[in-house]
């Protein structure tokens, strides 16, 4: 298809602006030295033709409102539409940052209330909405970590952070980007931590470990307290990645397993659509020892119900985003949590643990299961049978889509060889997970008889597989005329 | 209300097939005092959707919104207009509702338009390379200093005290992972006279040294004050080997010489003013654009061209080894999410506008700007800084926060309120007659008594 700057036909674009009737002497005043002499190289293009290109780039896309997206890690589950039409008001959309508190008292008053209630599902005492996604939920958290330290006088000793083997890339990303080494901390044959590893590598140079719970082979780290006490013994903290939230959400709480610090991927758990890569937010929570260390500014409640931003914290980390966070997101995710209650939110636990085992159940028939007990809401299948047909997981996954189905998460965790991670979300049916499974079996089926047409796939889509070498040794990431 | 497709009798289906009696017992495998502590927290029920739309609207409505009343805020946060088609387009599911486009066979029009996105922001701002979005303007700086010390070994970021101050706070945050540590910059801000606004050049070059990883160009600057860039990049060029980055106002690019022009190494910036709604400071997006040279330490999505097996031109998620998914601890940084489809929301801003429509919001933007400034003078206020403004200029106030609320009483929504000043911002949005009731209000706040358009009284500065 056509690029934008494919399209430009010089005149096409009649967009204009009223002029203001201002004096004509009121001129442009800006020294010459400043002014930009080049051509803005911005295409032009009728409004129908610029529609028409993006109604065409939507037919290139594939998301949760076109089928099923079993994405593992990902929770990519169906979005409430009267969440998106709410954030569309202009009370919420139209608003300014630095308005005066007095304007801007239903806003925070949003933002007050979705803390307290995510305070509440998390265990945690108090709770921040300015990290913009899960990742910078970890840079919050562990740089609340560091803080804690250092307010201690351990920050020099307490160097490392540890990190499971099945962790996301995040979470040892995050450890160094807030100037921490890692240790990794290896997983047993059960997929757990495994715990003796651990106590060997706990001692007065840890800094924290970061666990997600379920972890990401969708088990329940089911020794949580004693890794809850071996941790905080050695004094190091413990931070929850809440990437795996929904799968205990109203059943558990990351505070009652031991956790100091936690964030939640509103994207995920609470179904703020994920827009093709962003936005979403990632708040975080903690125990109450750590609230000094929060990022300003706080929201305040006085005695009369009045809120205000606060930032009397002298011991804040300070600033992480411009202004407070996507509050957009936040109004999607507060409707979300109106609308389920907790009895809502609960069944979204249960349901989204049934429908992975389920799942997993019919798929077991045909691939193999690593980690075959109860999971949660995810679980790892491999492509061990059709591996003696020369068949990768990459081929099986680009043969679902032909299907009609979003591949699983592949490749990922790195603890198992070939993964393929199923995540079916609880807004999936009965019949779309049968369907699913079916899909699956065909291909098993295929992968012994004419492993060929599985190699080959996909055949349904606009475009085959790509050269990503080529993509990636000669790098064009603009566009530029030949 | 509840968006589970199963009815009771599925449930009990799929938990017969599993051999298990109830939902309960698949949490078996979580102990039982963790789970017995969440039995209680909240028995808060679920709401039906008309319910939670009229408490939603209520929230809403006691909020001001721009639809309320003018606004003259700005500071890194502007109330541009965003043509209809925008919202509409954005409301395409297969946009909204999908995922960091990993499997490139059903995501091409995610890439496409996301590499469009790149392209577009290398064009106005004249760099090499750009990336596929990051959460905010002020993260995207903080994001560049990283890279500036890594790229340069060095470890001074110098900031102008000009600098958005949250931006400044954001940078210094990040500082705790010790990759850098900051040196303010002041500007020229005498007590006397009316100071320019904008770096001093003397005490930039005395501060200016071997160890300087990045000097930092806000552009324009918070005061809305345009920096000396030409005179500030000579001398980091003649003094030392650090990267120049600029803070730049993507807006303002329509007629202001772009970054790349300038011979910047890295431009960052919010690209919220192309596109995205104001919502209270997000969902925006940062931007970051680089030299070619740097190409392989920006953090982030990037979107390159390639092609398929059957030879058609495609798009595809590249250089992933720079990133956490791959590299985990050795990542250039740990961002996942990013704000794509606000990237998209800007690209389709910029091609529905056109160029000719966005520099013509630009010169009403900054006409409308000299027109509030005259008039401010014309009535006896003085500007707070005296360097050459885009959008955005202080008028000099004793009171600024009880000038603000007496502008509240009028049905205006303000400016953002310095110590001494008012910060005044003016978009393509704004009138004449909005304008001539900011000043008129001002007047009536500042000179009592004096008729709109009159000259100056005791109680000014």
């Amino acid at each position: 298809m056509k690029l934008l700057f494919e399209k430009d036909i010089h005149g096409s674009n009649s967009f204009s602006f009223p002029e203001p009737n201002i004096p004509d002497t009121v001129d442009v005043a800006i020294p010459e030295e400043f002014l930009r002499t080049s051509r803005l190289g911005i295409p032009e293009l009728a409004e129908v033709e610029t529609v028409r290109h993006y109604t065409a780039l939507s037919k290139l896309a594939f998301g949760v409102d076109d089928g099923s997206y079993p994405l593992g890690s990902c929770t990519m589950k169906y979005s409430p539409k009267i969440c998106e039409s709410i954030a569309q008001l202009p009370g919420f959309a139209d608003i300014h940052p630095y308005q005066s508190p007095l304007t801007v008292q239903g806003a925070l008053k949003l933002l007050d209330e979705l803390q307290e209630v995510l305070a509440q599902l998390t265990g945690t005492d108090r709770f921040t909405l300015q990290p913009a996604a899960g990742a910078h939920g970890e840079l919050c958290g562990i740089m609340i970590v560091r803080a804690y330290h250092k307010s201690r006088g351990t920050d020099g000793q307490r160097r490392v952070v540890l990190v499971p083997d099945s962790a996301h890339g995040t979470n040892p990303a995050t450890a160094s980007a807030v100037g921490y080494q890692v240790r990794v901390v290896k997983s047993g044959q059960d997929g757990l931590v495994d715990l003796d590893d651990l106590k060997s590598k706990l001692g007065d140079d840890i800094a924290a470990l970061m666990l997600t719970n379920p972890n990401t082979v969708g088990l329940f780290e089911k020794n949580i307290l004693e890794i809850s006490r071996l941790v905080h013994e050695s004094g190091g903290l413990l931070y929850y990645d809440g990437a795996n939230l929904n799968a205990i959400v109203g059943v558990a709480r990351p505070g009652d397993m031991g956790f100091d610090v936690c964030h939640v991927n509103l994207h995920k758990t609470f179904a703020t659509p994920h827009g093709g890569g962003g936005p979403g937010a990632g708040g975080v929570g903690v125990k109450e020892f750590l609230a000094p260390f929060l990022p300003s500014p706080t929201i305040e409640r006085d005695e009369d119900g009045f809120y205000s931003f606060g930032t009397n914290l002298p011991e804040s980390i300070g600033k992480i985003k411009t202004f407070y966070g996507n509050f957009g997101v936040c109004v999607k995710a507060y409707t979300y949590i109106r609308l389920l209650g907790y009895d809502g939110l609960r069944a979204v636990a249960q349901n989204s643990v049934l429908n992975a085992n389920y799942l997993k159940k019919t798929l077991s028939e045909y691939y193999d299961i690593p980690f075959d007990v109860i999971c949660k809401h995810e679980f790892v299948a491999t492509n061990a049978r059709q591996a003696k047909k020369g068949i990768r997981t990459l081929d099986i996954a680009k043969r679902l889509i032909d299907f009609g189905y979003h591949p699983p998460t592949i490749y990922f965790p790195l603890i198992v060889g070939e993964a393929m991670m199923f995540e079916p979300t609880e807004t999936e049916s009965k019949e779309r997970l049968d369907e699913l499974a079916s899909a699956m079996k065909t291909i098993a089926e295929e992968c012994e008889n004419e492993p060929d047409r599985v190699k080959g796939a996909p055949y349904t889509t606009v475009i085959g597989r790509v050269d990503e070498t080529l993509a990636a040794r000669k790098p064009i990431l603009k566009y530029t005329i030949e | 209300m509840q968006y589970i497709p199963n009815p009771k009798n599925k449930i009990d289906e799929m938990l017969s097939v599993l051999g298990l009696s109830s939902l309960s017992d698949l949490f078996n495998d979580i102990p039982f005092e963790i789970r017995q502590k969440c039995v209680s927290v909240n028995d808060k029920p679920g709401e039906s959707e008309l319910e939670v739309r009229r408490h939603l609207e209520q929230l809403a409505q006691e909020n001001w919104s721009a639809e309320d009343a003018p606004i003259f805020l700005g500071a890194g946060c502007y109330d541009h207009y965003i043509p209809a088609a925008v919202d509409y387009l954005l409301k395409r599911s297969e946009f909204s509702t999908s995922y960091t486009p990993y499997q490139p066979e059903i995501s091409q029009g995610i890439l496409q338009g996301i590499f469009e996105y790149q392209s577009l922001i290398c064009r106005l701002t004249e760099m090499d390379v750009a990336n596929a979005s990051l959460y905010c303007g002020g993260s995207a700086l903080a994001a560049a200093c990283r890279i500036a010390s890594e790229a340069t070994k060095k470890r001074k970021v110098l900031l102008p005290t000009s600098l958005h101050p949250e931006y400044a706070q954001i940078v210094k945050s990040a500082g705790i992972a010790d990759f850098y540590e900051t040196v303010d910059v002041p500007i020229i801000d005498a007590a006397s006279a009316v100071p320019s606004g904008v770096i001093d050049l003397n005490i930039l070059d005395s501060i200016l040294d071997e160890d300087t990883a990045a000097v930092v160009i806000p552009y324009p600057n918070f005061y809305g004050c345009l920096e000396p860039v030409g005179a500030i990049i000579e001398k980091v060029r003649a003094k030392t080997k650090a990267l120049v980055i600029m803070s730049v106002d993507p807006f303002a690019l329509a007629l202001l010489k772009p970054p790349g022009q300038w011979g910047a190494d890295i431009a960052v910036g919010d690209a919220q003013v192309l596109g995205n709604r104001m919502s209270f400071g997000g969902p925006h997006l940062g931007f970051m654009a680089v030299t070619e040279k740097l190409l392989r330490k920006i953090p982030g999505r990037l979107v390159g061209q390639t092609v398929d097996d059957r030879g058609n031109r495609s798009f595809v998620l590249t250089l992933q080894a720079r990133e956490q998914h791959i590299r985990r601890e050795k990542a250039n940084s740990n961002i996942c999410s990013n704000q794509a489809l606000c990237a998209l929301a800007t690209s389709m801003y910029l091609a529905l506008i056109g160029p000719d429509a966005l520099k013509q919001a630009a010169e009403i933007a900054h006409r409308l700007t000299n027109y509030a400034k005259q008039r401010f003078q014309q009535a006896g206020f003085h500007l707070r800084y005296s360097a050459p403004v885009f959008r955005e200029f202080a008028i000099s106030l004793d009171r600024p926060t009880e000038a603000n609320e007496f502008l509240l009483e009028n049905g205006i929504i303000g400016g953002y309120e310095l110590n001494d000043a008012l910060l005044f911002a003016l978009t393509e949005k704004r009138t004449r007659e909005e304008v001539d009731e900011l000043v008129d209000a001002m007047i009536e706040f500042s000179f009592p008594g004096k008729k709109t358009g009159e000259g100056a009284g005791e109680n000014v500065k």
